[in-house]
């Protein structure tokens, strides 16, 4: 029986009708995209806003999870007389391929009637756009009025600006980057090994033993959430203040509140997420590189867009710092694409992007009017 | 409207359906006159993130980043018109930002304070001390102003680099004024150059 998170969504489920080519040469059959929308299409379908979650994002961005009951993870961005107003806009968010929410993933079922596990085809970020664009082709939506993601979203909304310029007329960029650094992948490799590790994980195999590669699958979550944050935030939020206690134990409980804290959101993590979904979804961010797939030169994959682009980073995040926005601005810029771009200063790194912030509420509304 | 004069005169000038590379556009005051009345493709750089938030959130297209270092990033001759308002003095090396509004621009406005201002001469001449005056407000220690220059100054750089001038307009009192004797009666000068 399927116990993965998968079977326990209720989304709107599209199945795509033709086989999805995907970068490795090989091609996804049968596929499923699980999405939520929001507000109303216009019957001219010039108001549909696509909007790319981050690496263990999913479709339900204005919407309560329907596993951890809580809040849509942008609610506070999308909703009606929202920044993204879903009174004005019609708000697509889907999961994507290779993840757990209902995508197909390599947690879902494959042709033989087992899951597919680590049969599942390595993909990349065009692979998942390529998933969207069958989405929104099954919508018959020939453009978006926006495209808008963080993070691995960004790497979405560039890769659909890149590959299917006429798709959207305006993209959103925030806290992103056109390739993952040796760093980037460094951190991401941690984690895979961590889950590889897990004796649970059985090669991938782990689906109808009733155990799954929890451990692993926390460490690296944990691993991965100390790069959303900043030494800053983390600082100002624990500093080296003592759990529940008064001295330190001597031993290796989670002595201090960071370390609780930190086993807090790998443990949740592994509620909501698939082990396999994590190795696969981290792997297609390794291997993003936007220039490369245009001959090397990223203004080359922006050669001739007329859509209008806004980038925004945050001062203190170092998993995908302002450099790396800077460097797809130029590259708009030497394209002569219509780009703005400001560096907005939050205390809390990466993850700045998903948390209040005045000045980027003003940037995304006024973006994407 | 209701612009600073420099960007009035500058605004008046500007073809409409040009395409103009605003250059330390603050908040973007002259871009959204130029879009809104002359169908003008305006982009905008500006090294203040308040003010390129400003800018985003009315819809503008404008990039933080500085002309000394950013404007390398844009290739030769994208726009029609590049501007610089108020902002050569405060650049590293304006001989070489004038190079590069050249370079991106077909033509280029460049408007600055004038420092050989009568104004500015009686406070150096009498007072004997650094001028705070109505066009060069802020205390020597604090002003973002490096390199100050004067009308004639800039007629001579312009000449050094084979930059031609096309027009120029000059102020006092927030009115124009005509070109005699400007280098002691402008507090303002706006200069429009090709090459």
């Amino acid at each position: 029986m399927d116990t993965s998170a998968a079977s326990k969504t209720v989304s709107k489920i599209y199945a795509v009708p033709s086989d999805l080519p995907l970068d490795s040469g090989q091609v996804l059959s049968a596929a499923h995209i699980a999405y939520e929308t929001y507000g109303e299409l216009a019957a001219d379908k010039s108001n549909a806003i696509l909007i790319c979650h981050a690496l263990t994002g999913d479709q339900f961005v204005a919407s309560d999870h329907p596993i951890t009951g809580k809040p849509g993870w942008w609610e506070r961005m999308v909703g009606p007389g929202r920044q993204i107003d879903t009174d004005r806009y019609f708000v697509i968010c889907a999961n994507v391929i290779g993840s757990c929410m209902g995508s197909t993933g390599p947690a879902s079922i494959a042709a033989d009637g087992a899951p597919y596990a680590m049969r599942f085809p390595v993909i990349t970020i065009r692979d998942m756009v390529r998933g969207l664009i069958a989405l929104l082709d099954g919508m018959e939506i020939d453009q978006l009025h926006a495209v808008v993601g963080g993070s691995m979203g960004g790497m979405q909304a560039l890769s659909l600006a890149a590959n299917w310029p006429d798709r959207a007329a305006r993209v959103l960029i925030l806290a992103s980057t056109a390739r993952h650094s040796a760093q980037n992948i460094a951190f991401h490799e941690v984690g895979r090994q961590a889950i590889m590790a897990d004796p649970a994980w059985a090669g991938g195999n782990y689906y109808a033993s009733g155990a799954s590669p929890d451990n692993g699958l926390a460490v690296a979550r944990m691993a991965a959430h100390i790069t959303y944050l900043s030494e800053e935030g983390l600082t100002e939020k624990f500093g080296r203040r003592l759990q529940d206690r008064d001295t330190k134990s001597f031993g290796f409980d989670a002595d201090f509140q960071v370390e609780s804290y930190l086993r807090y959101q790998g443990s949740g993590f592994t509620q909501r997420f698939d082990a396999n979904s994590y190795l696969y979804i981290t792997r297609a961010m390794d291997y993003f590189d936007l220039a490369e797939e245009h001959g090397g030169k990223l203004a080359n994959a922006f050669e001739g867009t007329s859509a209008r682009f806004c980038l925004v980073s945050f001062d203190t995040d170092w998993l995908y710092p302002t450099s790396e926005s800077r460097h797809i601005v130029h590259a708009l810029n030497a394209a002569g694409a219509k780009v703005s771009f400001v560096e907005l200063s939050a205390p809390n790194g990466h993850d700045s992007f998903l948390l209040p912030h005045e000045q980027l509420d003003r940037v995304v509304q006024g973006f994407v009017q | 409207m209701n612009l600073r004069p420099d960007l009035a005169a500058i605004a008046a000038h500007v073809r409409p359906n040009s395409r103009v590379l605003d250059i330390g556009c603050g908040d973007g005051a002259l871009m959204a006159e130029l879009e809104a009345n002359s169908g003008v493709d305006a982009r905008g750089m500006e090294l203040d993130a308040a003010l390129v938030e400003r800018s985003v959130s009315r819809g503008l297209s404008v990039v933080q980043g500085d002309a000394n270092t950013d404007l390398a990033n844009y290739p030769d001759k994208a726009f029609d018109y590049a501007i610089l308002s108020q902002t050569l003095q405060t650049a590293t090396r304006p001989d070489l930002i004038l190079d590069e509004l050249l370079r991106v621009g077909e033509k280029a406005f460049v408007s600055f304070p004038n420092f050989a201002h009568w104004r500015t001469r009686a406070a150096l001449m009498f007072g004997g001390r650094m001028p705070v005056t109505r066009a060069l407000p802020v205390s020597w220690y604090e002003t973002t102003n490096i390199h100050h220059v004067t009308i004639d100054d800039f007629r001579e750089l312009a000449k050094l680099k084979g930059a031609k001038i096309e027009s120029a307009w000059f102020f006092a009192n927030e009115k124009q004024i005509g070109a005699p004797a400007s280098n002691w009666r402008a507090e303002f000068a706006v200069f429009q150059l090709s090459r």
